[in-house]
């Protein structure tokens, strides 16, 4: 029994990191029709920033929480003034665009911090179930993306940026000539979805090796449930990262690491196969 | 750029000399003409960098300790790297470069066990000299290579007792997934089972692996007394995090043959360390004056951010030494001469001390270290001396088969 509420915390575990890694990704992929292929790197400056403002003395939670996201997203919105703006319909050219940048970004941090591995300890203890242990950390995450899937949905639903927003998801041309400038629409969306990425990455700092190529590790998950999960960004991201994070999980509790990576892309492969579009694209077709 | 009357004169004045020269000197210019060219093939991107970097910086030091001695045979060394950025690929790609184009009198190089398997049969095919300067699972045989790191039977046939003296009998391995780690974990078992322990199960992890969860748990329900790790590089130190953040650094103990060689203990806390046991066949923390001054030389050259100086990195140092020993004692870059000189059993004093090469096996005899981490440094608890590779030695003989190239791998 106590092993069954680990391996369930375990299943949570999983399905919330997806979630985290891939919503600045689903973000701009959804909404702009943007692939970012520097989308690892954002995550890996996330988790940068947060060490770097830990070890000059911020508290953990305000590096985590505030620093990460303000930063990436800054640079988002750089990235998006200086690179993306000249590419927007060219998606074989923004992926090229992006694929540089996320060389530029690795570049640049090894030859400011070095090859090294830097980190900071987690913040919250362990706690006990039965005979076994496990870390709280495990349910803060989970509560971080429940919490960032309810506000991207009320931003969306009920704000006023969130209806031009979709506007412009949906037909821009439309959105502008009723007054809307879609050019800001667009940064503005970058910059929120790499703010996204930067929170994943500060709330990742404390539990994975943070080095200028960490990125790579996260990136290929981040698209296959973006992928799976199709165009809409809230439906699709949740039951693409519940599906992807509970086999991921189970198989490699039940079998060995390996076999849980081989089986989680052999599902990706199939779920592709069967649906083209994404499960959004099927079953939750012009939901948010 | 116009030809004067004047500059036609200087130049084919000078060319006359340089067309002259060989014929005057003769065969003995020939050792003058051009450097020594020593190839190096380390990864300074990707997850390796960190460590790729202090092998580099030591066989840098080695060179230009060298060049400031004169050089060798009177000839400047001269170092030539590729950095392979963590590829396999471009391993191949850069070993064929340094022997056909460049034609480097040897090679140092090679990280993962992968990367080493990838290259040693290029070298073996284009006849250059190579060293394998990296602590790996042993069984190489191969007249052509010189591994001078150390092996199971130095490091891990220390730790394992010594871990179950302390812990108790019963070990989970959890290991990298690749030829290190899947051979490495046989020795643990091996180890453990002559210990009369018992392994409970073994783990493999891909380099990309980042969620350690399920692992987490399935370690816990098999209850075991201990832990050997060979994990390896940036990735899986998450493991060590997230061992440390489920509350199990205090429950089950950790021996490893990997942990510190990407800096693990001044990179994670204190608390996520500490106690954790590590043998290898050399430490920073040495005190011995030949390994401190050795440190220093690399970090003042370096900087601060010079990751850790590990085993890696002396045993890179001390093979390019030995390398140049066997050159000067034979006279000549050659390739089956400077064999023939480092099977005399080479002797070198490095920063771990000293290091002969045993003929047999084209191993080393080295003195390996056993250690704990407190305060994110390295305890060096016990010095076992000039230990054998046994290992390799009982399925390698290279003296009776010098045509052997084959990795040995144990059975159980």
């Amino acid at each position: 029994m106590d092993i069954a509420i680990i391996v369930g915390l375990d299943v949570v575990s999983g399905i919330a990191s997806l979630v985290l890694i891939s919503a600045g990704l689903a973000v701009i992929f959804g909404m702009m029709k943007i692939i970012n292929l520097a989308h690892g790197e954002f995550l890996m400056l996330g988790a940068y920033a947060t060490v770097l403002s830990v070890s000059a003395g911020v508290n953990i939670w305000v590096a985590m929480l505030v620093i990460a996201p303000v930063f990436v997203g800054l640079v988002g919105v750089i990235v998006e003034r200086c690179l993306i703006r000249f590419l927007y319909g060219r998606l074989v050219d923004t992926m090229l665009a992006t694929w540089g940048l996320s060389l530029m970004i690795v570049g640049g941090t090894t030859m400011i911090f070095g090859n090294t591995i830097v980190g900071v300890a987690s913040p919250l203890g362990g706690f006990t179930v039965g005979a076994y242990q496990s870390s709280l950390y495990t349910p803060f995450l989970a509560l971080m993306a429940i919490l960032l899937m309810t506000s991207v949905w009320a931003v969306m639903r009920y704000t006023r940026v969130g209806l031009i927003a979709r506007a412009v998801m949906q037909n821009p041309d439309m959105a502008a000539t009723l007054g809307v400038n879609p050019t800001r629409v667009y940064m503005a969306t970058f910059g929120a979805g790499a703010a996204m990425s930067g929170l994943a990455g500060g709330l990742l700092a404390p539990v994975a090796g943070v080095v200028p190529t960490m990125g790579a590790a996260y990136i290929a998950k981040a698209f296959i449930t973006v992928v799976g999960g199709g165009t809409s960004i809230l439906w699709g991201l949740i039951t693409a990262s519940g599906l992807f994070g509970f086999i991921n999980q189970i198989a490699a509790f039940l079998t060995t690491p390996v076999f849980g990576e081989v089986i989680l892309f052999i599902a990706a492969v199939g779920l592709i196969r069967m649906l083209p579009t994404g499960i959004s694209g099927r079953f939750f077709k012009g939901r948010l | 750029m116009t030809l004067t009357r004047r500059k036609f004169i200087r130049s084919t004045a000078a060319g006359g000399i340089a067309f002259a020269a060989p014929a005057l000197i003769g065969s003995v210019a020939r050792a003058q003409d051009g450097p020594i060219k020593l190839g190096s093939l380390h990864d300074l991107a990707g997850p390796l960098a960190a460590t790729g970097e202090p092998m580099v910086y030591a066989i840098m030091l080695a060179v230009d300790e060298l060049n400031a001695a004169g050089g060798l045979l009177g000839r400047e060394v001269e170092l030539i790297n590729y950095d392979t950025q963590s590829n396999i690929q471009l391993y191949s790609q850069y070993a064929q470069q340094l022997a056909v184009r460049d034609k480097v009198d040897v090679i140092h190089g090679g990280i993962t066990s992968a990367s080493r398997e990838a290259i040693r049969p290029i070298f073996d095919r284009f006849k250059t000299l190579y060293f394998y300067n990296t602590l790996y699972e042993g069984g190489v045989c191969d007249r052509n290579t010189f591994n001078t790191g150390t092996t199971p039977a130095q490091t891990v046939e220390k730790l394992v007792p010594y871990a179950m003296n302390l812990w108790g009998k019963k070990a989970y391995i959890i290991a990298a997934d690749y030829n290190y780690g899947q051979i490495t974990a046989k020795w643990m078992k091996k180890y453990v089972q002559d210990n009369g322990g018992e392994a409970l199960a073994i783990d493999f992890f891909p380099l990309d692996v980042t969620n350690f969860g399920p692992s987490i748990s399935r370690i816990q329900a098999a209850k075991p007394d201990l832990l050997l790790s060979a994990m390896v590089g940036g990735n899986h130190t998450a493991f060590y995090r997230q061992w440390a953040a489920a509350g199990l650094k205090g429950e089950i103990p950790i021996a490893s043959t990997t942990f510190g060689l990407v800096n693990e203990p001044a990179t994670l806390e204190d608390s996520e360390s500490v106690g954790v046991l590590g043998s290898y066949g050399y430490f920073e923390e040495l005190t011995t004056p030949a390994s401190t001054a050795f440190v220093k030389a690399i970090k003042d050259k370096h900087g601060a951010q010079t990751p850790y100086v590990s085993e890696l990195a002396a045993a890179s140092y001390e093979g390019v030494h030995l390398w140049a020993q066997a050159v000067k004692m034979a006279g000549t870059t050659e390739r089956m001469a400077v064999i023939e000189a480092l099977e005399t059993g080479l002797t070198f004093e490095g920063p771990s001390g000293k290091v002969v090469i045993d003929t047999k096996t084209h191993h080393v005899t080295r003195n390996t270290f056993l250690a704990e981490v407190e305060s994110r440094k390295w305890k060096v608890l016990e010095t076992f001396e000039q230990q054998a590779p046994l290992d390799t030695s009982a399925v390698c003989d290279l003296v009776a088969n010098p045509n052997d190239t084959t990795q040995y791998e144990i059975d159980i």
